[in-house]
């Protein structure tokens, strides 16, 4: 069969069409955490019907857990129940759920390829909109709704429409100092916020292949930002070897069988798609965010749009407290996050490590890393980063979302300016409600820490 | 399965601007709870507590009474929170008009029978200066004919077919029906290669 891995994939989850129309889609890998799942499990406790597949369920819990102090009870009585909530769920439904005691405890985007539980041509749903992160190993995967975790839980499928494919085909090598979260936002700034609407991304070219797959999640993570709910690569090389030995990959039994599938699920030679865009990432530089969406970017050596061009600029450089026209670089910064589904991974802390070495955090900034799982977090101990951040002034915490939704106690106060390499810059989005952020990759970051403001570490090799 | 749902008629709020986000209709301290019962309050709450001397439109007077939002482009981006649809409908919406919708957002509306019927930007304006003029006006979306209609005023809407069945037919929530499938998900699953193969 000739075809997108798209439509392969789908075809082999199809259960049928339903009596509206849409498709019944069957889901190989759900992935559970503590936000949007209790109203899914008491609507089947009400309606008296159990978790159909407990092994092809698992969860874990990061959105709500305190990066400093996590002893029980949560001093925040909410975050408390919902984790007590979760662990009473998934003990009575006999899903796994990983979290501090098991070691594998990070963000649900974090963990689920690290273990080895994402792999290449499975649909995989997670009520969280950044599941297209596992999109990366060639798989399907989208965010759902409470209702839609619901309709998992109960029957392992669910309702939805299919999508059309655009292949985002990315050229060219990035230079030194720019990074998959530079492609990414790139191309939301390229295409909008919702250029992507009713598409699966398919990102592929030279300059998809040549990046691990770290990267290629960071790439996948932000789909959504661009409107496009799936986004993935196609599997190779570079996901067999990432794959091979992880805890819940294939076994040496199975391997063979499975890399053969794998490769017969990616994207044809031949294969057509409803729309193409090509973008050569060779001259490009490090991406920033200066507004209220992820497509309000500029390059760092560009200036932010003048007032007057257009309400939503307006409203984005009233908030941000910008001045039309001026450079971004140069934009004072009082706080720096490390860390997010989009770039809280060990080659993440690895390339902002690069940049502090030896370097002092700027005196009015507060700076934290927040590693994306106990296991990265362990991971980078072993390479001694705790140390070169705590040497220059980072805090290092403990894993989970933390800052990048402020829905712990990681907080923006007032209106700080937070250098970030999450995802998301709407208004409020971290903890804050007048809080500005600036999304960059996590060298950026790194740089900005340093250097107080915004600065060119593709430029510089780092601030002096 | 759930009572159709053929039209909707009430007042509006005009919610301007376009790519409204989530975390903005139902900012993420909100999302601390284990039920959806309290979230009616938490409906744009930054937005109005932030909103200076113009009260933001949820809590203008003139607008007391409405039942459906009017807004701009790709409402609802940003996260998957069926909270903030649920928000929604517990602020006491039965239904948004807007210029386009994103699609998670649409697809936990409709999940809980809440519509969201896109219009063409001129419509929108046109809705939004009938509303100016006449805060109490009445708008009719009837779904069967797709049209929306305002004192005398008439525009096509769209919705995508399967979604405007279900709303039609009441079975919008899929999973009565899902759940009778269990032979064909058998059957799929079966031919799932992975799903057999033994880990480490
Ligand atoms: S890190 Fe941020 S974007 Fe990722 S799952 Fe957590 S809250 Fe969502």
């Amino acid at each position: 069969m000739s075809g997108t891995l798209f439509e392969k994939v789908w075809a082999l989850h199809r259960v049928g069409t339903l009596a509206d129309g849409r498709d019944q889609l069957f889901v190989g890998l759900h992935l559970v955490h503590e936000v949007t799942s209790p109203q899914a499990f008491a609507a089947l406790r009400e309606r008296d019907i159990a978790v159909a597949r407990p092994d092809r369920t698992f969860a874990t819990v990061d959105h709500i857990v305190p990066t400093t102090d996590r002893h029980r009870p949560l001093r925040d009585d909410l975050a408390e129940e919902m984790l007590a909530a979760l662990q009473a769920n998934t003990a009575a439904a006999g899903i796994p759920l990983f979290d501090e005691q098991t070691h594998r405890q990070g963000i649900v985007h974090v963990i689920g390829p690290e273990l080895g539980l994402t792999l290449p041509g499975m649909v995989i749903c997670c009520g969280d909109s950044h599941t297209a992160t596992h999109g990366a190993f060639g798989a399907i995967a989208f965010g759902i709704g409470t209702s839609q975790v619901r309709d998992v839980l109960a029957t392992q499928t669910l309702a939805i429409e299919p999508l059309r494919v655009r292949r985002i085909w990315l050229e060219g090598e990035l230079r030194e100092g720019v990074f998959a979260k530079d492609v990414a936002l790139h191309v939301i700034r390229t295409l909008g916020v919702h250029g992507g609407v009713g598409f699966a991304y398919e990102f592929a070219g030279p300059a998809v292949d040549a990046m691990d797959m770290e990267a290629r999640m960071t790439l996948c993570n932000m789909s959504i930002e661009g409107g496009a709910r799936v986004g993935y690569c196609n599997p190779d090389e570079t996901t067999f070897a990432y794959l091979a030995g992880r805890p819940y990959a294939p076994s040496a039994g199975d391997w063979d069988a499975a890399v053969a599938w794998w490769r017969s699920v990616a994207s044809d030679a031949d294969a057509t798609f409803d729309d193409e865009v090509r973008l050569d990432v060779s001259a490009l530089a490090p991406v920033v965010t200066w507004g209220i969406n992820p497509a309000q970017a500029v390059a760092v050596d560009e200036s932010v749009p003048t007032k007057g061009t257009g309400a939503a600029i307006d409203e984005a450089l009233a908030h941000m407290q910008l001045a039309g026209g001026a450079p971004i670089l140069g934009t004072p910064v009082d706080v720096a996050f490390i860390g997010s589904c989009t770039n809280g991974r060990l080659s993440d802390l690895e390339a902002a490590a690069e940049v502090i070495r030896g370097r002092t955090v700027h005196p009015r900034v507060t700076a934290i890393v927040v590693p994306g799982s106990q296991q990265v977090d362990a991971a980078a101990r072993e390479k001694g980063l705790d140390a070169v951040f705590r040497a220059a002034g980072f805090d290092w915490r403990l894993p989970g979302c933390s800052m990048c939704l402020g829905m712990n106690p990681d907080r923006l106060v007032g209106d700080q300016v937070c250098a970030s390499s999450s995802n998301r810059n709407f208004k409020g989005r971290q903890g804050s409600p007048s809080g500005r952020t600036l999304l960059m990759s996590p060298a950026m970051v790194a740089a900005a820490a340093i250097a107080g403001a915004v600065v060119d570490v593709s430029a510089t090799g780092g601030p002096t | 399965m759930s009572a159709g749902v053929s039209q909707v008629s009430g007042a509006c709020v005009p919610i301007p601007g376009d790519d409204i986000d989530t975390d903005r209709i139902v900012p993420a301290r909100f999302l601390r709870c284990v039920t959806f019962d309290a979230l009616g309050d938490a409906l744009f709450r930054d937005d109005r507590d932030r909103s200076g001397d113009t009260p933001h439109p949820l809590d203008d007077a003139r607008y007391s009474e409405a039942t459906i939002i009017v807004s701009g482009r790709n409402f609802g981006c940003g996260s998957s929170r069926e909270h903030a649809p649920q928000a929604v409908v517990r602020a006491g919406f039965r239904a948004i008009i807007a210029e386009s919708f994103a699609e998670i957002f649409a697809a936990n509306s409709l999940a809980i029978g809440l519509v969201c019927a896109e219009v063409d930007a001129s419509t929108r304006e046109e809705l939004f200066r009938r509303i100016a003029a006449d805060p109490a006006i009445r708008v009719e979306l009837d779904l069967a004919a797709c049209r929306v209609r305002a004192d005398g005023f008439e525009a096509p809407v769209r919705l995508p077919d399967a979604a405007r069945i279900a709303l039609l037919d009441g079975s919008f929530d899929p999973l009565t029906e899902l759940l009778a499938n269990h032979d064909a998900v058998a059957r799929v699953a079966h031919a799932l290669p992975y799903l057999a193969w033994t880990s480490r």
